[in-house]
């Protein structure tokens, strides 16, 4: 229980994950909120990626969360331009609405 | 009388930061106005860049704050002041589906949780050190992002290129009603466009 171990790594990320995904059921109209869902998830998975790393004592892990870093960057970027954008012609942000983009 | 070792402060320092970053997480997406899931996010961020360091990660936690907390958590603030909504239309509804994507979430925690425990056991660190000997982290990262990940690193480079270049593209607008210069119309102007010579006979005006 004292001894901090991989499992302990492993199971706070999974955890986190769930949550992220309860998150998107929880708030499934709100797209500022699914997008941060989006990120913890790839915060979760950036967990699992440094702890494996100390794990194996292999940098490989830091590099690629260093790489998820720059997509999720790219991702909130593009995902907020497109809401900002969304809420200036419909003036909503009800995630079913969206689909009347489409065409 | 516990012995205060190294090991019982790192275990300690370990579940404070992986308990305030459930709590955070569980804010994020519970929290009834959006600037304090913002806010949640912040701090989840945060705690996992101690966790970073806790696993030896320096450089990476260090890149977590300033990106995450500098660039993401404040972009995400920005667009939540900026759009004018009342988000508690938004929530209506949204209770409907708990039932489920607890059931889900439950099924999901259990299944991971499983899956890890069998597969690594709890096996603990043998080196809390992923550096290569007698080199610091942020050293060890860069001998080899820019040799053997140097493509990987290119294309994360033109990553966001492409995003800051589509995000500047998406949002802007050429507003109507801006009497703003047209150079392109300025130069291209001609001497036909912009005057004419007319012959004015004595005694009458131009109508």
């Amino acid at each position: 229980m004292l001894e901090i171990t991989l499992l302990h790594y492993l199971t706070l990320s999974a955890l986190i994950f769930t949550i992220a995904v309860f998150g998107i059921f929880l708030n499934r109209k709100n797209v500022i909120i699914i997008l941060m869902s989006i990120e913890l998830m790839l915060l979760s998975v950036e967990v699992n990626f440094v702890a494996f790393s100390a794990y194996l004592n292999d940098i490989a892990g830091q590099v690629f969360t260093m790489f998820i870093l720059t997509v999720a960057a790219a991702e909130s970027a593009i995902g907020l331009a497109i809401l900002v954008i969304f809420f200036r012609s419909k003036g909503t942000i009800i995630v079913e609405d969206v689909s009347t983009l489409k065409g | 009388m516990i012995e205060i070792t190294p090991s019982i402060i790192e275990a300690l320092a370990f579940y404070v930061f992986a308990v305030v970053l459930v709590v955070a997480a569980i804010g994020v997406i519970t929290a009834r106005n959006q600037v304090y899931s913002v806010l949640f996010l912040i701090l989840a961020f945060f705690n996992s860049s101690g966790l970073f360091i806790l696993l030896g990660a320096e450089f990476v936690a260090m890149i977590m704050v300033i990106v995450y907390v500098g660039a993401v958590a404040v972009l995400f603030l920005f667009v939540v002041m900026m759009i004018d909504i009342d988000f508690k239309t938004l929530r209506e509804g949204a209770m409907r589906y708990a039932p489920l994507g607890l059931v889900m979430a439950i099924i999901l925690m259990t299944e991971l949780f499983l899956l890890f425990k069998a597969s690594f056991g709890s096996e603990p660190f043998e080196n809390h050190d992923p550096l290569v000997e007698q080199m610091t982290n942020t050293q060890a990262l860069g001998s080899v992002i820019y040799t053997e990940y140097i493509f990987a690193f290119q294309i994360s480079g033109f990553i966001l290129l492409l995003a800051m270049i589509g995000a500047i593209t998406l949002t802007q607008r050429t507003r109507s009603g801006v009497r703003k210069q047209n150079i392109e119309k300025q130069v291209a102007t001609s001497q036909d466009d912009a005057m004419s010579i007319r012959k004015v006979e004595v005694g009458k005006g131009i109508e």
